[in-house]
């Protein structure tokens, strides 16, 4: 088993919206940001992951086994953290952990403790109480607490300043020490995932546009910056996606494509997405 | 072993790893023998990806600088003189190949070229 994640034309159909053919691996031992807008895909798609939502379409395996039937079998080995903390607010996290210790055979005490009391989350205070910071650090510790090979996460990172996304991040780093370990996490702040992510997915408006190692994505590509005169001298193979301005044009190129003497901007993740989402094919 | 990120740079991420290593081994920082920190590990404390820190290894072992044992972690080579050489002439290519294509772009021909890496080495040699 090389891939912790394996998704295949996973289709789902609502009134206003549908999931399609949407496709990607996630392979063990590595980070995947899942990238998109609001309203994108995001959460539907890792709902469907976890059996939330039923899927219409498609085959989605982790660990190599198939979700629905082997359902309670691969939900031991996840931890999943929702963009909030879901709990009855008047629990405290003394409380979360005398009923989670019921729920996970693998549930281990100490190392709850031993998160809480880094992340300085205070024992006693009901979760209604604590800052949202605070809430998505619990909601991570209760998603470690038992081991997991897998973090599946939705937007962990939005809301929360960046001292707390770092801590978070160091927090990701730890886990996939273990090359076991795996984690899928959807977000829209682009500069976390250029720091750690192994794998960027980005889906728009619920179909995948790209699945590729972020290091491709930032190092192929390149953008060029001119008038829609100078763009003739680049090779038309060379042009990936084109945006228009009223100053000139700027197109994303293959950068292999093209001769070093262009000069080429570093693109970021966040310019790759517009590329595809506002930008035309050259 | 010290190693500097900066995203302002030109250069990727692995290519600054592997340049920085490179240049500890050629200048005798590293020693042979030296054990390089885990693939996972330097990813962690330079909180980068592990796809990174893993391409910018196997390139240094792909070019001889390092050796990775299974279960034991990655070392610095021994390594030879030639072996430097090589290395350094990798990097005049490189140099060179960037000029060739430059000229190129500027209508420039192959022997006016020639003349003025003859004149530039003359120059050095003086």
């Amino acid at each position: 088993m090389t891939n912790a994640i394996e998704v295949r034309n996973l289709s789902k159909r609502f009134s206003q919206f549908q999931l399609e053919n949407v496709t990607f691996q996630l392979p063990k031992g590595t980070i995947m940001g899942f990238v998109g807008e609001n309203g994108a895909g995001k959460t539907t798609t890792i709902k469907c992951l976890l059996n939330l939502l039923k899927k219409e379409q498609g085959e989605i395996k982790i660990f190599g086994l198939d979700h629905v039937e082997h359902e309670t079998e691969i939900k031991e080995q996840i931890g999943v953290v929702f963009d909030d903390l879901y709990v009855p607010d008047i629990l405290n996290p003394t409380q979360i952990n005398n009923i989670f210790e019921k729920f996970y055979n693998r549930w281990d005490e100490n190392f709850y403790v031993e998160l809480l009391k880094r992340f300085k989350i205070p024992f006693k205070k009901p979760v209604k109480q604590l800052s949202r910071g605070m809430r998505m650090k619990l909601s991570i510790a209760m998603a470690l607490a038992h081991h997991p090979k897998l973090l599946i996460l939705d937007e962990p990172t939005s809301g929360l300043d960046p001292i707390v996304r770092d801590e978070i991040l160091d927090l990701f780093m730890e886990f996939i020490q273990d090359e076991d370990n795996s984690i899928l996490f959807s977000t829209h702040i682009t500069s976390d995932l250029e720091k750690i992510a192994d794998y960027i997915t980005f889906i728009h408006e619920g179909k995948i546009v790209f699945s590729k190692n972020k290091d491709e994505l930032l190092y192929n590509y390149g953008i060029w910056k001119g008038t829609a005169e100078q763009s003739m001298e680049l090779p038309e193979h060379a042009k990936v996606r084109m945006q228009k301005n009223a100053f000139g044009v700027e197109i994303l190129v293959d950068r292999k494509e093209v001769n070093s003497a262009f000069t080429l901007d570093k693109p970021s993740i966040e310019e790759i997405m517009l590329f595809f989402v506002k930008g035309v094919q050259p | 072993m010290d190693i500097k990120l900066s995203n302002a740079s030109e250069k990727p991420i692995y290519e600054q790893i592997t340049e920085q290593i490179k240049q500890a081994i050629i200048t005798g920082k590293l020693k042979p023998g030296d054990s390089l920190p885990s693939i996972r590990s330097l990813a962690k404390e330079l909180k980068i990806s592990v796809m990174t820190t893993k391409r910018a290894y196997s390139d240094l072992e792909r070019d001889g600088f390092i050796v990775t044992f299974a279960g034991k972690g990655s070392f610095v080579a021994e390594r030879n003189q030639e072996f430097l050489r090589e290395e350094l002439l990798r990097q005049v290519e490189e140099h060179l190949s960037k000029a060739v294509q430059i000229a190129k772009l500027a209508g420039i021909e192959g022997k006016e070229l020639i003349d003025l890496l003859s004149m530039l080495v003359e120059e050095e040699l003086e």
